[in-house]
């Protein structure tokens, strides 16, 4: 079953298209990579289907929904962003930051819960500006899932974070796809774990050069080694443009 | 010390008031603090300055002209630092400068300063009456009860306005809502410490409270006890000592920022 579709979506800033007619859908149970260079449009992809961003031309479904005529899809999405700004003496514990999110307030034991399930129960009571940034974002994790949604959004989520922190944030995120059949859309930077984790892959560059299966993918030489060039041309004109 | 000086009614008035106004102040000054909107308080003050001298040139009741001016100079600022993407710290200064110049020319049109003028900028809280203690005592528990209604959205985009709007919160209104209740606070408030020290009771008791390293709601409840404990001894000892009340409040609460600091320092809070 299809859970979101996105159709022709174009997205304009003054001078430059930012993404250009990308469609595509990602179906119930799905663990999509989306890959791609800086500027390639990922977090622009996100603002967009998660309704920051409003200025696009084409159409974006989630639930069969269009999401301009609502919003109550956000209901059933976890979202963790990629480096989250907060006031680093910020006072709040671990639990409040994950009660921060929460809604559905029927289940007393949902925020030990969904703290176990990230492997942060034992540092609930702790400061979330005392957390090394790994932990900050298994938190944030915890926050996405405490109203049980149905898809997880994940920006770049393990930037900055150590190999050793990346890899705990992965099993999780295994766990969560596997166990309990969550969707998730995660962007990175990282070909490797992409093709570990995901079972779809989208490459995104302004435009969208593959979407399919990650086997297919990643098994098929000639199209890796066009991608890697394609996003290196696009790297070095990024560079080149800052 | 006797205790004798609660017998007298503008004694009780004055604590009773004080002590709503610095529960009032930590709560929503910690609001304002995490956003970085720490001035945000000096500047409605300020503005509410221009209110007050409207209303003792035009014969209506200070504070509610100062209630008008400062409530619309703080929704009209932030509609223009929103639309303008002015930082907060310049739209404060603007906001600032401007009330005083308007407060300052209408006063050189009505004659010059009063005694009333100078009881605004520094405080009056000893002479606060019956029905002005009604008005603060309601205000008070109007603001806590939207507070607690909103208290999950107000912390939450206070934390981070992306994932709260993400989130379903409607982050914009929130905002206003926030420095709608600033506004009524500050001109609430002005009796207890005056328009030159307001900024004093958002700020001090709420920077204390995070040095303790606690969570959000007993950093909020900390903020309480210091700002209460400052406004209620203030009062006292500058009554016994005859000194001014705001001078003296402000003072202890910064006496409790320093000896926080020091225990900080000895190690005695975790870092």
């Amino acid at each position: 079953m299809k859970v979101v579709e996105i159709n022709n979506l174009t997205v304009k800033y003054p001078g430059v298209k930012a993404l250009d007619n990308v469609s595509f859908s990602i179906n119930e149970g799905d663990f999509l990579g989306i890959i791609g260079p800086n500027g390639a449009g990922k977090s622009t992809l996100f603002s967009c289907m998660l309704g920051i961003l409003t200025n696009y031309e084409g159409e974006i479904k989630f639930f069969d929904k269009d999401i301009r005529k609502s919003h109550d899809y956000l209901r059933q999405i976890g979202y963790v962003p990629q480096k989250p700004v907060f006031e680093k003496n910020f006072p709040a514990s671990v639990k409040d930051i994950v009660r921060m999110a929460w809604t559905n307030h029927s289940d007393k034991k949902t925020i030990d819960q969904v703290l176990q399930q990230v492997w942060m129960h034992e540092l609930g009571d702790r400061r979330i500006g005392e957390l090394s940034g790994g932990q900050q974002q298994r938190v944030f994790i915890a926050k996405a899932l405490v109203n049980k949604p149905k898809i997880l959004i994940l920006d770049e989520p393990v930037t900055g974070i150590d190999t050793q922190s990346s890899e705990i944030f992965y099993s999780i995120l295994r766990d969560l796809n596997e166990k309990q059949k969550i969707t998730i859309i995660w962007s990175s930077h990282d070909m490797d774990a992409v093709n570990r984790l995901a079972n779809k892959v989208a490459c995104l560059n302004r435009t969208l050069f593959f979407h399919g299966k990650s086997q297919e993918f990643f098994e098929n030489e000639e199209l890796v080694k066009q991608y890697s060039e394609a996003s290196m041309q696009q790297h070095m004109h990024h560079h080149e443009t800052h | 010390m006797s205790f004798e000086i609660l017998t007298y009614g503008f004694m009780q008035r004055a604590i009773i008031s004080g002590i709503a106004i610095a529960i009032l102040c930590s709560v929503v000054g910690l609001f304002l603090v995490l956003r970085r909107y720490s001035l945000f308080g000096d500047a409605v003050a300020h503005s509410s300055f221009g209110g007050i001298a409207l209303g003792l040139m035009a014969g209506i009741y200070p504070l509610w002209t100062a209630y008008a001016v400062s409530l619309g100079s703080a929704l009209v600022i932030t509609r223009i630092r929103n639309r303008f993407k002015i930082s907060g710290d310049a739209s404060v200064a603007v906001l600032l400068s401007a009330g005083i110049a308007v407060g300052l020319v209408l006063i050189s049109l009505s004659g010059g300063f009063t005694i009333d003028i100078f009881s605004f900028l520094f405080g009056s809280i000893l002479l606060v009456s019956t029905e002005d203690t009604i008005l603060i005592l309601s205000l008070t528990g109007i603001i806590l009860v939207v507070i607690l209604l909103l208290y999950r959205q107000l912390v939450y985009s206070t934390f981070n306005e992306e994932q709260a709007k993400v989130s379903g919160i409607p982050v914009e209104k929130i905002n206003y809502l926030i420095v709608f209740l600033a506004g009524i606070t500050v001109v609430t408030s002005i009796q207890l410490v005056g328009i030159l020290l307001i900024s004093a009771l958002f700020v001090i008791p709420n920077v204390t409270a995070i040095m303790y390293g606690r969570g959000f709601k007993q950093t909020s409840l900390l903020s309480i006890c210091f700002a209460v404990f400052s406004v209620v001894a203030g009062i006292a000892i500058s009554y016994v000592f005859d000194i001014t009340p705001a001078g003296t409040i402000v003072l202890l609460s910064i006496g409790l920022f320093a000896a926080t600091m020091a225990i900080k320092s000895a190690g005695l809070i975790k870092s």
